[in-house]
């Protein structure tokens, strides 16, 4: 494959990507290669236990250590009338702790000093005296009526509530439930995993007092929203705040919150008048920024015994840490967990949650999960399976028999979703032929008996991505819809300016290419300016997949605005009516007269040049876009995991992967891969050895990438990657999202092909992460492992 | 980023000149080899030390694989990768190379010392199995040229504590080579590549002439404050035939001689499990390497 990925499309198709050379060379810009005279650095003491009453902070040896600039505990904050913050659920999050700490790792109080080295040794000497609280730890007993109650802060709150949430008909889905042939029921945990990007979250603030303006490099995925909740929060006027996201090391939903740390850097830069430059260690973002998942779900399925799905159910309990600091659609707590219907025809669904909060590190929505859909996907291809077993029927047949029929989109689900496009069917031959599914079960039943265990997984995933339309979505009152600019030069070069914000995507590569497939100018000729907000338009950023679907589209329309005014010009030039004008991708030519015509290049000269344009048109050619779509898209596929397992150790070992993912129209295939196979990997983490654990008091056992894991490449095979194309019909370009598609689908093929493998051993469910350990416990009936 | 508590350096011009150095500064200095055991933990702030004392340019005098004799010596200094790559010592103690295979990642092996993986003495370290199951002595050298040689056993005090005093270093590790036809094997569970040993075991095999068990001996990893080895597998193995009932044994009586504890890594029970797995399938490698 990787010969043809040289190729030099005017569009779409297979390149290169252009960001390339930089990172390959070493000469990506990340927050923290930014130096400016003077800066200072800044460093976050944070809390070693989960609950405890801050007694006293004494600052004073700190503010004594040579080279030491300014200490600032919440108490000071407090004064400025900072020490509390929104999150992106509506709740409000301790930007320094005042009266009390509520998770392992919260932010204490902070230094700023002359070097890193300095700042680091002062919080050495800044004295807390705690009082040490019981803490809630684990979720299931965080309603307990004698449970500490957590947010004391809060008027009037009791308890540790945050919401109920539910969808779907509860009386319906319990009828047809009652009625059902066969009624399966399933514990599940989708443990609590963080995104762990290479790049750590930090912050590089420059306060000019004379100006009154902020200057601020930060690790953000959404660089506009963030601009606006900062000129909300600290009063600051928005236009006199420039937030700059410069290249990122990852993000993967980790950069979406605006966390205490970027606001102790602006406080730092306002405090000492010197830029301030913070970076979190490995070991904080750990234990401090967005975790994603933590959901305790009990799943329940509903069909006839010859296999037709009636109905889903399922109950959930969700772990919101200290703080609700979920980001997620205000009138979507749960993000687009409605989707837990999966690909499949239903009678009936309902869901029911719970969530709550519990003394261990705000988040909840990240690690590349659509908002949510992660854990939809992964209950209910689980809890397919777990019928599979139960009606002795093999899990691809099921599944085949229950899609919902490509004549029946756009398909409203029972829990209200429009699925725009679909045709699942081909998508699941097509895995299955490129797996040799057949063989495959033929060779599992020659080793099973050997006693030898292989395991055959599949998932089939619907997401539901590109949020999103405005009258429904939107962040602390932000509309989702995003905008985009297009300058096209005298000399025919282009830039684009998006709002959204690549952290590896490729987004230079891909919205060049998308406009340059509109246009007919190479994707060489086209820069793509993103992330920084003085130099692009509003948008909301890149999280949920939603690039594609919507700066996708913005960047297509704005791109045929641009033609539009071209094709006028063209026809000034030619002395031809518009009617007369025929587009060739890149010029216009005369109909029937392909001898006459003018080039993009040549127009957008003209649009430059002395010489007239037709009445009433200004010059230049450019155009700008505000898109807000008509709905999400949603992107489908089908994948099948093989895993061997060693019966002596359990240890597990993924043999081949086979992913066939539909997200419509294909701009850059090869980018499409790279999306894919990073998501894949993401998933053998995820299923194999990923957790955010706590021990009872409230330590987090996962502080370092020696405790938590992270697979390399020695854990993963080679990808087998296949397509279907099914365009999305309201997309301009056809385009769905796929850069979270392979991490929503992975986890659950692979934990249904190690639940196929232990079959012998009558396992029909164990829990992730599924460490040699945890599958051991289970051969031996033990679900519920020690730890 | 992580950054250690302040502290000076020196880079030791010599093996004596740094125990002059240890000498003068006592308890608030450290000896720096390899550095990825002491670096990580001095980033943490788990351990801080006013005084590094850098051996890394004592290579030439303490890095080395020999045969001298009835003995295999290795410098301390000898680097992972040195074990690793080394073929005579994989032609005689294959065990080192199976070990070197699942330690860390090149970036580690490239630095880190048999020395310092023995001195860092963490109850998981592969290294110090290795060094027990082949029945390997210490020689550490004090102030004034004093030298002295103890056992593995003796060498490991406890956790994270050696027999090594402030003042002294570990210069050499030695292993017996006996006439016998010897056969050794390592086997590792990890998570995921380059972490650290849910369970590790190692074992070695003496087999004389009439293809009888001289000696035997198991060592493991990752099962209790030190890495052990178990005598009563050697009494139970030492002369009879190899066999898979005498596998079954000896791996019986590695899962009871074991303290394991249940953390992330694994289930107390589970671990027990692959002590005596590990003990079985290892045994039985190092006997059939015997054979060629
Ligand atoms: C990511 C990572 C993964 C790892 N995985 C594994 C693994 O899977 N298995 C495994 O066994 N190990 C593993 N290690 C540890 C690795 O093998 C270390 O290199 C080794 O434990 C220490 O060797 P060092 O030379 O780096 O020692 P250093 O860190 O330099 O020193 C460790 C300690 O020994 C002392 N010391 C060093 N040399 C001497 C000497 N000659 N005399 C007296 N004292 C001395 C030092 O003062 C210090 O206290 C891992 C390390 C890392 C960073």
């Amino acid at each position: 494959m990787t010969t043809t990925n040289d190729q030099k499309p005017i569009g779409y198709g297979r390149m290169l990507r252009k960001e390339d050379p930089r990172f390959l060379r070493g000469r990506g810009r990340y927050t923290d290669d930014v130096q400016l005279p003077g800066m200072l650095h800044l460093a976050i003491l944070r809390s070693p236990f989960a609950h405890a009453r801050i007694v006293s902070v004494d600052t004073s040896a700190a503010e004594a250590l040579p080279g030491v600039k300014a200490v600032v505990t919440g108490a000071k904050l407090a004064e400025l009338g900072l020490a509390w913050m929104p999150t992106l659920s509506n709740d409000v999050q301790a930007v320094l702790a005042t009266d009390k700490v509520r998770f392992q790792g919260q932010e204490v109080a902070f230094v700023v000093a002359e070097d890193r080295y300095q700042a680091r040794d002062a919080l050495e000497l800044i004295d807390v005296e705690y009082d040490v609280l019981d803490p809630v730890i684990d979720v299931r007993k965080a309603l307990a009526p004698d449970a500490p109650l957590i947010r004391d802060d809060l008027q009037g709150k009791t308890n540790n509530h945050v919401f109920d949430w539910e969808t779907g008909d509860a009386d319906e889905t319990e009828r047809v439930f009652a009625s059902a042939d066969v009624v399966v029921q399933q514990d599940i945990v989708y443990p609590r995993v963080h995104p762990a990007p290479m790049e750590t979250c930090g912050a590089v603030a420059d306060f000019d007092p004379v100006e009154g303006r902020l200057k601020l490099w930060s690790t953000t995925q959404a660089p506009h929203a963030h601009r606006t909740l900062y000129a909300i929060v600290a009063g600051l006027p928005e236009h006199k705040i420039q937030v700059i996201s410069p290249d990122l090391g990852g993000g993967f939903g980790n950069k979406v919150p605006i966390y205490p740390g970027y606001v102790c850097a602006i406080v730092g830069s306002i405090v000492t008048g010197k830029p301030v430059k913070w970076m979190e260690d490995r070991s904080e973002n750990l234990v401090s920024t967005g975790f994603a998942r933590d959901y305790i779900m009990r799943g329940e399925i509903a069909a006839t015994r010859d296999g037709r799905i009636l109905a889903i159910r399922t109950n959930v309990l969700a772990d919101h840490g200290a703080f609700n600091g979920t980001a997620a659609p205000v009138k979507y707590p749960a993000g687009f967990f409605g989707v837990f219907t999966g690909s499949y025809d239903l009678q009936a669904a309902y869901c029911k949650m719970t969530a709550v909060y519990t003394n261990k590190a705000p988040g909840g929505v990240a690690y590349a999960c659509s908002f949510r859909i992660t854990e939809a996907v992964y209950l209910v291809e689980r809890i397919v399976d777990c019928l599979a077993d139960e009606l002795g029927m093999d899990p691809a047949e099921l599944r085949l028999k229950n899609f919902i029929r490509p004549e029946q989109f756009p398909y409203t689900t029972k829990t209200g979703w429009v699925y725009d496009s679909g045709d699942y069917e081909p998508t699941m031959r097509l895995a299955m032929d490129l797996a040799g599914y057949g063989e495959l079960r033929r060779e599992q039943a020659e080793k099973r008996a050997r006693g030898e265990l292989m395991g055959i997984g599949i998932a089939f995933f619907t997401e539901a991505v590109g949020a999103g339309p405005r009258k429904d979505m939107d962040i602390l009152g932000l509309g989702m819809a995003d905008g985009c600019e297009l300058r096209v030069h005298p000399t025919g070069k282009a830039v684009v300016r998006l709002s959204v914000q690549t952290q590896g995507q490729g987004h230079e590569t891909t919205f060049a290419q998308i406009v340059a497939e509109e246009l007919g100018i190479p994707p060489d000729d086209i820069d793509v300016l993103h992330g920084d907000t003085d130099n692009t338009p509003f948008g909301l950023g890149t999280y949920g997949s939603r690039s594609t679907p919507v700066s996708g589209a913005a960047a297509a329309l704005v791109a045929r605005k641009v033609r539009d005014k071209a094709q006028l010009i063209a026809s000034a030039m030619l002395e031809v009516t518009v009617a007369d004008l025929e587009w060739i991708k890149g010029s216009f030519q005369v109909k029937g007269d392909p001898g006459r015509a003018v080039t993009i290049q040549e127009i957008a000269m003209r649009a430059h040049g002395a010489g007239d344009l037709p009445d009433g048109l200004e010059g230049a050619l450019e155009a700008q876009i505000c898109y807000n779509p008509s709905n999400l898209t949603y992107p489908h596929g089908a994948y099948i995991c093989v895993v061997d397992i060693d019966p002596g150790t359990a240890e597990v070992k993924v043999r081949r992967f086979i992913a066939v993912d539909d997200c419509g129209t294909r701009i850059n295939p090869m980018i499409i891969e790279g999306q894919v196979h990073g998501g894949l990997t993401d998933g053998v983490g995820m299923a194999l050895m990923e957790m955010i654990a706590f021990d009872e008091d409230g330590n987090c056992l996962g502080a370092s990438l020696m405790d938590y894991l992270i697979p390399t490449a020695l854990e993963v095979p080679d990808w087998e990657t296949g397509f279907t194309v099914t365009p999305s019909p309201h997309h301009p370009i056809g385009a769905k999202g796929v850069g979270e598609s392979a991490t929503v689908g992975s986890p659950p093929a692979i934990v249904n092909a190690v639940m196929d493998a232990l079959k012998p051993y009558g396992v029909r469910h164990a829990d992730m992460p599924l460490t040699p350990s945890r599958v051991w416990e289970a051969m031996r009936g033990r679900s519920t492992p020690p730890i | 980023m992580q950054v250690p508590a302040p502290f000076e350096y020196e880079r030791a011009t010599s093996v004596d000149q740094a125990i002059g150095l240890l000498e003068r500064l006592g308890g608030s200095a450290r000896l720096v080899a390899g550095g990825h055991s002491l670096l990580p933990m001095m980033k943490l702030r788990l351990a801080n030390f006013e005084y590094l004392i850098d051996i890394n340019d004592l290579h030439a005098e303490l890095g080395y694989i020999r045969f001298e004799g009835a003995e295999v010596r290795i410098g301390a200094l000898t680097r992972h990768r040195e074990l690793l790559e080394s073929d005579e010592l994989a032609a005689v103690f294959p065990i080192f190379r199976d070990a070197e295979r699942v330690i860390a990642d090149p970036i580690v092996r490239n630095r880190g010392t048999l020395g310092g993986s023995l001195c860092q003495a963490d109850p998981s370290e592969d290294l110090s199995a290795v060094c027990t199951t082949l029945d390997a002595s210490c020689v550490i050298r004090g102030p004034g040229g004093a030298q002295r040689v103890v056992s593995m056993e003796q060498f490991h005090v406890g956790p994270y504590e050696t027999a090594v005093a402030e003042n002294e270093i570990l210069t050499e590790i030695r292993f017996p080579f006996k006439p016998d036809l010897c056969g050794s094997a390592y086997a590792k569970v990890e998570r995921r590549a380059g972490d650290w040993a849910v369970v590790s075991a190692g074992s070695a095999v003496w087999i004389g002439g009439d293809g009888t068990i001289v000696d035997a001996r198991v060592g493991l990893a990752a099962v209790g404050p030190n890495t052990t080895g178990i005598p009563e597998i050697s009494a139970a193995l030492r002369g009879r035939e190899p066999s898979e009932e005498l596998y079954e044994t000896a791996g019986a009586i590695a899962a009871h001689s074991c303290e394991p504890v249940t953390d992330q890594r694994g289930s107390a029970d589970y671990k027990r499990h692959l002590a005596n797995e590990l003990t079985r399938r290892t045994l039985r490698r190092a006997v059939e390497r015997t054979r060629g």
